[in-house]
């Protein structure tokens, strides 16, 4: 599984006074079982791109291969790709309508012509796999949860489709801080258990720093930078002038290097970054 | 703080409480508020999903009026009909949602359409409009369509749109929610430049680094005040926020973890800019 962009190229509204270039040039890959973070302001294609790797979109021009399959070829099987990889949107808990619980969760696989009883137990995981329990939250409404468990039931939803990538915006924006937490553990959880390619996209660089084996930097609809989060943290000074912020234990590691501290800059928890002052400092044991 | 006059706002023991329609049972979203706000000051209220702090800030201008309890806001009463037009201008709000906020095709129609509701005289408004738009720096765009401009901008223009029908406090709820990193900072930094100017400032936030730029926190549970204490003293408070749920800031755990590890950083510490600069000194 992995899966190879090449190229791509989107234009909305072309040959239109609007004509905006969304995307240019943008190659990347993905390995089996990566954490992928995307980072960019609002307006620098990251939506754009996320609509691409669903077949949402189609490019103007290049290539993306997912698992071996050209999804972007003309002859591509819409339903094969969405199946491969699922998109969960921002606030996709607006796009629950069903009864209960367990009917929303069970639409997807339904769409996919699946029989009864695995539609049912798909359904049954998913919601399992998001941290709800099925027997207590299977026949209620979706619609009487709380903003958390609403949103964990239109993830399950996607999950249930049991795609191969799984690709996230903004999962965690307006939520609360306890169900911020709750949420990326989930995240994390799933990512962990499914070996699935996931791809998440966040304004949060604290999450982004934590959970990405590798992080895109997109700009102006091109891929401005790409690498491990120690080596796109590493360049704050061109973060900032993108509008982008680092996570708050870089921006404390950076201000007492530059105020010469010898202190490593690609710690990002708390308790590392303790450690690593304390001994600076010969304080502590 | 002013100290001398009477406080802006007055929130007296206020218990709100509405019926759940499907369940038919009372919900008490706020169980016995009690709270001065002072004029000029700047707070901020923080808590869960369901803590009560909208529900508190929709009692403050009179959109939804106290079950128990009173709340008046230089001196007039939010339950007495003839004084909502006077509280409204005295107490505007900024939401979370720009888009729920702006009502006109073009940027400066837009911030223009509070005064003009109000009865401010024609000649005046442009003088107030260009104003506003200087405020939150988008007088360059004011002849655009509010759709163009990105999330944070459109909050920008939502805030401008308050500022124009010149209140002496506003309450922000959740303004960044749906901002990116950029977006956050410029309606900060519009925030702490209108509270310089003498507007009393309350920010309702989920996000503590937010919240620790007032000069009084609020922290709201199960409908009740929880904490009310300066930001500069929260770290007294960190058991309690844990049981909340609630995060500390990333300085502010930094501080007390180095502490414990035995390394004298004041106790009242607050963001980074002061976290390294202690640290710095103790080398």
């Amino acid at each position: 599984m992995s899966i190879q962009v090449r190229d791509i190229t989107h234009i909305y509204s072309e040959g239109l006074p609007y004509e905006t270039v969304a995307l240019k040039n943008v190659s990347f890959d993905v390995d089996d079982g990566q954490f992928v973070g995307i980072i960019g302001h609002t307006g620098s294609g990251k939506s754009t791109l996320l609509q691409h790797l669903n077949g949402l979109l189609k490019p103007k021009s290049g290539t993306i291969v997912v698992s071996g399959t050209d999804i972007t070829a003309d002859n591509a099987v819409l339903r094969d790709i969405r199946r491969k990889v699922g998109l969960v949107f921002q606030y996709p808990e607006y796009q629950l309508f069903e009864e209960t619980v367990l009917k929303d969760v069970s639409f997807g696989p339904k769409n996919l012509g699946l029989e009864e009883d695995e539609i049912e137990e798909r359904a049954v995981e998913a919601i399992r796999l998001v941290g709800l329990d099925p027997d207590e939250f299977g026949e209620r409404s979706p619609f009487e949860l709380s903003g958390g468990q609403k949103r964990r039931v239109a993830i399950a939803g996607v999950l249930a489709m049991k795609p191969e990538v799984l690709i996230l915006d903004e999962p965690t924006a307006g939520l609360d801080p306890k169900a911020h937490r709750d949420i990326l553990e989930m995240i994390k959880d799933v990512h962990q258990k499914e070996k699935n390619i996931t791809i998440l996209v966040s304004h949060n660089m604290n999450d982004i720093a934590a959970l990405s084996d590798k992080i895109l930097v997109m700009e102006n609809g091109g891929l401005a930078m790409e690498g491990s989060p120690a080596e796109i943290f590493a360049e704050s000074g061109k973060l900032k002038e993108m509008g982008l912020g680092v996570p708050e234990i870089t921006d404390i590691l950076v201000r007492l290097k530059e105020r010469g501290f010898d202190i490593r800059q690609d710690i990002f928890s708390v308790d590392e970054a303790i450690k690593a002052i304390a001994e600076k400092l010969g304080g502590g044991e | 703080m002013t100290g001398s006059s009477d406080p802006i706002i007055r929130i007296n023991d206020v218990t709100y409480e509405y019926v759940k329609e499907e369940e038919q049972t009372r919900v008490r979203a706020l169980d016995g508020v009690t709270l001065d706000v002072e004029k000029g000051s700047f707070i901020s209220i923080t808590g869960k999903n369901g803590s009560g702090k909208s529900t508190l800030a929709k009692n403050i201008n009179g959109l939804l009026v106290p079950t128990m309890g009173s709340i008046t806001v230089k001196g007039l009463d939010t339950r007495e009909d003839e004084n909502i037009w006077d509280i409204r201008h005295t107490v505007g709000m900024v939401f979370q949602n720009p888009d729920n906020q702006i009502v006109s095709s073009i940027v400066e129609d837009d911030v223009a359409f509070g005064p003009e509701n109000m009865g401010v005289p024609t000649e005046e408004i442009r003088g107030r409009v260009d104003e506003a738009l200087k405020a939150v720096g988008m007088y360059d765009h004011r002849a655009k369509a509010p759709h163009l401009l990105s999330g944070g901008q459109k909050q920008r223009i939502a805030i401008a749109g308050v500022v124009a029908m010149k209140p002496e406090c506003i309450v922000f709820d959740e303004p960044t929610a749906l901002l990116d990193p950029k977006g956050r900072k410029d309606v900060m930094e519009i925030i702490h430049s209108l509270h310089k100017e003498g507007i009393t400032v309350l920010l309702i936030t989920h996000f503590m680094e937010e919240a620790i730029q007032a000069d009084r926190m609020i922290v709201m549970d199960g409908g009740k005040i929880a904490i009310d204490r300066p930001p500069r003293e929260i770290f007294h408070e960190q058991d309690k926020l844990e049981e909340l749920d609630l995060a500390m800031p990333v300085s502010i755990e930094l501080a007390s973890g180095l502490r414990k590890a035995g390394i004298d950083i004041p106790k009242d510490v607050i963001g980074t800019e002061e976290l390294v600069d202690s640290i710095c000194q103790y080398r």
